[in-house]
């Protein structure tokens, strides 16, 4: 190869002409490649994934390794970036899928159910039933009562602290809205930031009301909320806002050009006390002894009705498309995804969440995985995220906004309220 | 089969052009002079960028404009819904972004001719005196163009960053109470972004006059120093006048990139409050999971609206022009 440095003999472009003109060539039949190569194959299932990063891209490639090895069908994985991957979901869908693909439990995964993009798998439900709790039996149905998804595994949402500041100042977890309040005002006084916060993505914010929306509010607004059936200018809602309004000086300044990333940071360095986020938060502390500093507790109770019995745990898993090449194959598939074997081979690479089934074996796992563990098992009901819990069109373009510019104004959100009714009646009235 | 093709050009070049021939002559000429061999290669080469033309502009542009008047999810074609003018209605009466958006696509525009435009001429001028290392300082000001602008606006991010980045870091506004949040502030962010774009577009500017500079005639000059004209005296009254044809070209090519704009704002803060722009609007409607289609597409045809009323003007007067010469 060396010798043709000097002067690529013509030959070399040639070729790597043609070489350029079957990839042009090769484009247009990619979209194709999805499930239709190995239709005729028995002892293959296709699988679409949106796994792009590299620990979970390992931690699935895992799973699928073992069913192997346990069963001699090959899984054909296509990994597509996760972003690429959700923003596409609508025509990889209605295109040529492939038989199984990985998805988010609750509403997002009942739209393209109702739609019939997916195919039903009660019968799948038969064998696995017994491995899950009740919970996640309601998490994994569509609107009509039918079981379309099998979840892996779940990330609870939680306000993370670091046990060694909580210790040198001493703090104590707050368990009612009072104390929360009286302690964010003792961290100001100890010159820390009370609650770290970064909502560049506009995301983060979602999960703030979430919380408080199901602690003030309960389970059940929350969900008739997100469903677009409650009322946006109901003063329940306003009363959420309310609340918010009085923590939020207590909030880390700047937030709207802050990432959630930069945040976690102010956390990890000791220089804010806490920071509700899902714990995924633990990917940013590199350090190992400060990851062992970390702990968390349940956002703390405002109405004593409700208590702390709703947990923020979304939820991903895997469904089945709406007409899969290999169904017989796809179905036993889906019968070990949902075994507590497959979800310990998932976690053995990625370690930020927790088994969805009951059986678990939980011996492995480090304090805060079996923290969060026992958080979502003693949840009365358990929620998705508002971006998992209503529908995606209607949080990124009206509640992403909204709720950002309510942090930085949080006096007009009254106007606020109303504009978001007014988009609500829109979308929602639409299909 | 290269000389062959070289070799009929000639006689294909010598057929008079459809329009102005005498009607029957020509007509059996034309058969003659063109193999069917020609004929194909002519047909593939006029008629394929017409197919993709028509399919990748056309088709789109009036599907786009007929889904503005429905609702769509994406999801099969008999979920299309016709809705008549509501989409516009909701866009116009509640859509709380949409006027700040077309209010900051008129501040790009403004911004982009008053101060880089300017510069950038101003930067050519300086150039064209064949100063030393003028070579190195065109690459200088013209390398933000050739970057990608998803590149920019991932530097100016870095740059802004509130916590970690250059500029609070450096003044020391990066503590609480003293933070200047140059990315999420409403009253800063476009400013902040606008700085950026100005930083690239000063240099395009730059390169566009220095072309125009180039084709100046010398004996200009000579004639308005001769006069004893002095620079400022010759740049205001000869240079620039003569710098015409440039002019127009800066002007419509700013327009575009203020309707443009959208990447670099894109990756500084997704568009957020502050930063709404019609561009931006497009596509978070549209693109995504259940995707609102209809409503995404009204944006756009408005955003098309708006071009038109600019392009048009444009249009007539060139046209006009070449009528003319």
């Amino acid at each position: 190869m060396l010798d043709n440095l000097p002067s690529p003999s013509r030959r070399t472009l040639l070729r790597g002409i043609g070489g350029a003109a079957v990839l042009g060539a090769g484009i247009p039949l990619l979209s194709a490649c999805g499930g239709s190569g190995s239709a005729a194959d028995p002892k293959t299932v296709t699988l679409g994934s949106k796994a792009s990063d590299p620990v979970p891209k390992k931690a699935f490639a895992d799973i699928y390794a073992a069913y192997k090895k346990q069963s001699g069908i090959t899984v054909d994985v296509n990994t597509k970036d996760s972003n690429t991957f959700q923003e596409q979901i609508n025509s990889y869908l209605q295109g040529t899928p492939d038989d199984v693909f990985t998805w988010f439990a609750g509403y997002r995964m009942q739209f393209f159910a109702a739609k019939g993009l997916a195919t039903p798998i009660d019968d799948v439900w038969k064998t696995i039933g017994g491995n899950f709790p009740e919970a996640m039996h309601k998490l994994s149905k569509g609107e009509d009562g039918k079981y379309y998804f099998v979840p892996l595994y779940s990330y609870p949402w939680a306000v993370f602290y670091r046990k060694s500041v909580f210790q040198q100042y001493g703090y104590e977890v707050p368990t009612t809205w009072d104390d929360f309040v009286a302690l964010c005002k003792q961290m100001q006084k100890d010159k820390l930031v009370p609650i770290a916060f970064g909502d560049k993505d506009a995301w983060p914010a979602l999960g703030t009301f979430d919380q408080i929306n199901f602690r003030q509010n309960g389970y059940d607004f929350h969900v008739e909320l997100m469903a677009g059936k409650a009322s946006w200018t109901d003063a329940k809602v306003r009363k959420t806002f309310d609340l918010w309004t009085e923590i939020l000086p207590y909030h880390q300044e700047g937030s709207t050009g802050r990432t959630w990333q930069d945040a976690a940071q102010t956390l990890a360095s000791k220089k804010a006390g806490m920071y509700l986020l899902g714990t995924f938060v633990a990917q940013q502390f590199t350090d190992k002894s400060a990851l062992d500093d970390l702990d968390f507790f349940a956002f703390p109770e405002i109405d004593p009705a409700f208590g702390q019995d709703t947990v923020e745990a979304p939820t991903d898993g895997f469904m089945m498309s709406k007409s899969p090449k290999n169904k017989t194959e796809a179905v036993k598939l889906l019968e070990f995804l949902g075994t507590s074997e497959a979800e310990d081979v998932y976690l053995e690479s990625d370690p930020s969440v927790v088994h969805a089934t009951t059986d678990a074996d939980t011996a492995s796992y480090s304090a805060l995985q079996k923290k969060a563990y026992e958080m979502i098992a003693g949840a009365k009901s358990l929620t998705q995220f508002m971006d998992r819990d209503s529908r995606p069109d209607f949080t990124s373009t009206v509640m992403q906004p909204a709720l950002q510019k309510f942090i930085r104004d949080p006096k007009g959100v009254d106007s606020l309220l109303s504009s978001i009714e007014r988009q609500k009646k829109t979308i929602f009235a639409s299909s | 089969m290269s000389t062959q093709i070289t070799a009929e050009i000639p006689e294909a070049a010598d057929v008079p052009p459809p329009g102005a021939a005498p009607a029957p002559k020509a007509r059996s000429g034309h058969r003659r002079l063109l193999t069917r061999r020609d004929r194909l290669t002519l047909g593939l080469m006029a008629g394929l960028p017409t197919i993709l033309h028509i399919a990748l502009v056309w088709v789109t542009a009036l599907a786009s404009i007929a889904l503005a008047f429905t609702t769509w999810d994406g999801i099969g074609f008999d979920s299309i819904q016709w809705v008549g003018l509501q989409n516009f209605r909701e866009l116009f009466e509640q859509n709380p972004q949409f006027w700040p958006a077309v209010q900051h696509n008129v501040i790009w525009f403004v911004v982009l001719i008053v101060i880089p435009t300017p510069l950038g001429l101003f930067l050519a001028v300086q150039l064209d005196k064949k100063i030393r290392f003028s070579r190195v300082y065109q690459t200088a000001f013209f390398l933000p163009v050739v970057m990608s602008m998803a590149v920019i606006g991932f530097v100016w991010q870095l740059i802004y960053n509130p916590d970690t980045g250059l500029i609070n870091s450096f003044i020391g506004a990066n503590e609480p109470g003293k933070y200047i949040d140059w990315i999420g502030d409403p009253d800063l962010n476009l400013w902040a972004i606008l700085i950026a774009a100005s930083w690239r577009h000063a240099g395009y500017m730059m390169i566009l006059y220095l072309a125009g500079l180039k084709g100046v005639d010398p004996s200009l000059r000579e004639a308005s120093a001769l006069d004893g004209a002095g620079e400022w005296q010759t740049f205001k009254n000869v240079i620039f006048p003569t710098l015409r044809p440039t002019n127009t070209v800066v002007l419509v090519v700013t327009i575009i990139e203020a309707l443009r704009a959208f990447d670099l704002v894109y990756v500084f803060n997704g568009g957020a409050e502050g930063t709404e722009l019609l561009s931006i609007l497009v596509t978070s409607n549209i693109i995504g999971e259940s995707s609102r289609i209809g409503y995404g597409s009204a944006i756009a045809v408005v955003l098309l609206l708006i071009s038109l009323v600019v392009i048009i003007p444009y249009l007539v007067s060139t046209f006009r022009k070449e009528r003319r010469a």
